[in-house]
């Protein structure tokens, strides 16, 4: 046995809490789960299924923690898990598992697969079976400060340009200020469109704000690959930023894992609540329209849906306040089906669009999107997290298929209702299917230091 | 051994050893899930939830419109088999005067000629349960040999009862004695299969319930 199985196994042992022993004693193998999970459903092959998908978790809880299990094993007739299990397990726990939840909404015993899965992640990465694009992602978070790389000096230019477009100031570590924005790497490099849309929304709603240069990337791909400790040192940078700065919110930016890992498994990681609120830059903005704070003008002229992230929907109770927002701005509004709460995810996922590795099966798994979207024919796709976004523009070039993609924030910023102190110009207008894809500004470009139309992959 | 001795040991001293072990077994069980514990949720909860645990008890019983339609044959089959057998098991009214006579309690029954037709819909549906584990590909990769074996101990019961009832293979003191005996091997083996999910289930559905609680999402 080697000393990094060892130390894997022992992971997974640890990680066996009584709900995941209550899952376990309650599977009856109905199969329910794969019809939930986008990967069975569009590859059809049932080793996709989500509950097998945690079985090397299944196997050391069987003979750790049961009688039977533990008599089974004495008599040898249970196979004990090997690292060739876990070298087997890792295209199912990483390429083809984006934490979507879907599964653990169907499961009628109510068994919470994904959370099975994020768990046994953390033994998989200790024990060295985690994707290498992944383990480079985190790499250079924890060296870098960001898992596509980008430093203080790229957030700064993207500052100044905007300051210059806008003639908005971007308070850059403004002590007291009430909301702390956080980016992810995606937004900065790819999408700067989003933080000139918050200066401007916070404009209008008068409210101060900033950026702390010390934690202004909010991705975690500690939670992904599975690693606590890592996961942990990347959150303290954003904990120690806020609390540094006091704060009163902090701002999780438009992508899904990163609201999770700062939300949920934040206090949980670094062990205490918080002194600040975190909130999803949706949450917000809806609190703004309810307070009278964001006023918009005009409509959009394409028909518009909405793609609900999963980390923010099913697994982070914003279901509702997009469609708000989206209310205020769109004439003709339709939905998806399975729209909210039972939504299919992009496909990219927690982890799976970092991880080379699951190029294609991801593609493959985008065809569920493809198949919603078909459904309601030409369309402008408006979504809330980046990478979803990344993804699905991918998946969408794929399958050729003429679908705008546009970020929600943006969306409502493009038609704030003007105050006179904002200089114009404002952005044009989101284009109609068949006008192709939102152009990038040319900040973006710039900075991302890429060919028009390619764009990078954290 | 007589029929007539089988079935007085199957009735006594068969029955205590069987129910000894499924509670002994259960106690167990929940001490093996309970025992583990688990980290209190630091968190801030939201202050709006659609659910909460026991919510989800009951809700997860109900199937999304999409899981419907994708996995219709498992959800009618199960249904089915596990509404027939309690209502054969709690609505005959043969056993509820068991249950009068050694427990005192006693509730209304249904007719018999109907929990008959039910105990034979849920023969079929089992049936239909094992048909569909070989056949389906996602049911038949994941089962192993305890899925099979545990649907005959559910079947059994159903089955020796039902041909009791009929008079029909055995003679009717052997026969009850065998359907008394397979319901005792059932409550053997329960607590140490997959079969305990009649209980665990509980506990699942609340923890995924309380976990979707605290985020403020549907379960
Ligand atoms: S749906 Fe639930 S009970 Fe059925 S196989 Fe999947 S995890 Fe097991
Ligand atoms: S969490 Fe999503 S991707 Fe992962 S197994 Fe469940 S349904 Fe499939």
């Amino acid at each position: 046995m080697s000393a990094s199985f060892e130390r894997g196994y022992n992971v997974l042992k640890e990680m066996i809490d009584a709900p995941i022993a209550s899952y376990l004693s309650s599977c009856v193998r109905c199969g329910m789960c794969a019809s939930a999970c986008l990967f069975f459903t569009e590859t059809g092959n049932p080793k996709y299924t989500p509950i097998h998908k945690i079985e090397p978790l299944r196997k050391v809880w069987r003979r750790e923690y049961t009688l039977i299990g533990k008599l089974a094993s004495w008599l040898g007739l249970a196979k004990p898990l090997t690292n060739e299990d876990l070298a087997n397990w890792q295209e199912l726990l990483y390429d083809s598992c984006t934490l979507c939840g879907r599964c653990s909404m169907v499961c009628p015993v109510g068994n919470d697969i994904a959370y099975m899965v994020r768990k046994s992640r953390e033994g998989m990465a200790i024990s060295g079976h985690a994707p290498a694009g992944v383990v480079a992602a985190t790499q250079r978070t924890i060296e870098i400060g960001s898992p596509m790389g980008v430093r203080l000096p790229a957030v700064k230019v993207q500052i100044k340009h905007l300051e210059q477009e806008t003639g908005l100031e971007v308070p850059l570590d403004k002590e007291g200020a009430e909301y702390m924005v956080l980016l992810s790497s995606m937004e900065i490099i790819n999408f700067p469109e989003y933080l000139s849309a918050i200066a401007r929304i916070f404009h209008q709603a008068g409210k101060s704000w900033t950026i702390c240069s010390e934690a202004f990337e909010a991705t975690n791909s500690g939670i992904q690959i599975g690693v606590g400790d890592l996961a942990r040192e990347i959150l303290m940078r954003i904990v120690d930023g806020a609390e540094k700065l006091k704060v009163r919110t902090v701002i999780s930016p438009e992508c899904g894992h990163a609201f999770t890992a700062l939300r949920w498994d934040g206090p949980n990681l670094i062990g205490r609540p918080y002194a600040f609120k975190v909130q999803h830059i949706l949450e917000v903005l809806d609190e703004l329209r309810i307070a009278g704070k964001l006023k918009t003008e005009g409509f959009e002229e394409a028909r518009l849906t909405y793609h609900d992230p999963c980390q923010i929907a099913r697994r982070g109770g914003v279901v509702e306040q997009p469609r708000n927002l989206l209310k205020m701005v769109a004439k003709d509004f339709v939905e998806m089906s399975d729209a909210g709460a039972m939504n299919w995810c992009c496909g990219g996922g927690g982890g799976v669009s970092a991880n080379t590795d699951a190029d294609e099966i991801r593609l493959k798994a985008f065809k569920r999107k493809k198949a919603q979207l078909d459904e309601l024919g030409p369309v402008t796709l408006v979504t809330a997290c980046a990478n979803c976004r990344i993804v699905m523009e991918e998946g969408l070039e794929q399958y050729q298929m003429d679908v705008p993609v546009v970020g929600l924030t943006e969306t409502i910023a493009a038609h704030l209702a003007l105050s006179p102190q904002i200089t114009p110009p404002l952005p044009n207008p989101l284009p109609l299917a068949g006008e192709g894809t939102i152009a990038l500004s040319p900040s973006g470009r710039e900075l991302a230091g890429e060919q028009p139309g390619e764009r990078e992959k954290p | 051994m007589s029929d007539m001795a089988l079935l007085i040991w199957a009735r006594g001293t068969g029955f205590q050893l069987a129910l000894g072990i499924f509670l002994l077994g259960m106690v167990l069980r929940a001490f093996e899930i309970f025992s583990l514990g688990r980290k209190p949720d630091l968190s801030e909860a939201r202050e709006s939830t659609p659910g909460s645990g026991w919510r989800t008890v009951w809700s997860r019983s109900i199937p999304h419109a999409s899981t419907w339609q994708r996995t219709p044959a498992t959800i009618v089959l199960g249904y089915v088999f596990h509404l027939g057998f309690f209502i054969t098991l709690a609505l005959f009214i043969p056993h509820i005067q068991i249950a009068r006579s050694t427990l005192g309690i006693s509730w209304p029954g249904l007719p018999t000629p109907l929990v008959d037709a039910t105990a034979l819909i849920s023969i079929v549906a089992l049936i239909g349960v094992i048909v569909h584990r070989l056949r389906d590909p996602v049911r038949r990769f994941l089962s192993v040999f305890e899925d099979y074996f545990t649907v005959a101990l559910t079947l059994l019961p159903l089955l020796t009862g039902y041909l009791a009832f009929h008079h029909q293979l055995l003679p009717y003191t052997l026969m009850l004695a065998v359907h008394i005996l397979s319901v005792e091997l059932l409550l053997v083996f329960m607590p140490f299969t997959k079969l305990a999910h009649f209980a665990t289930l509980f506990a699942a559905r609340w923890y995924s319930g309380d976990l979707a609680a605290h985020k403020g999402v549907a379960s």
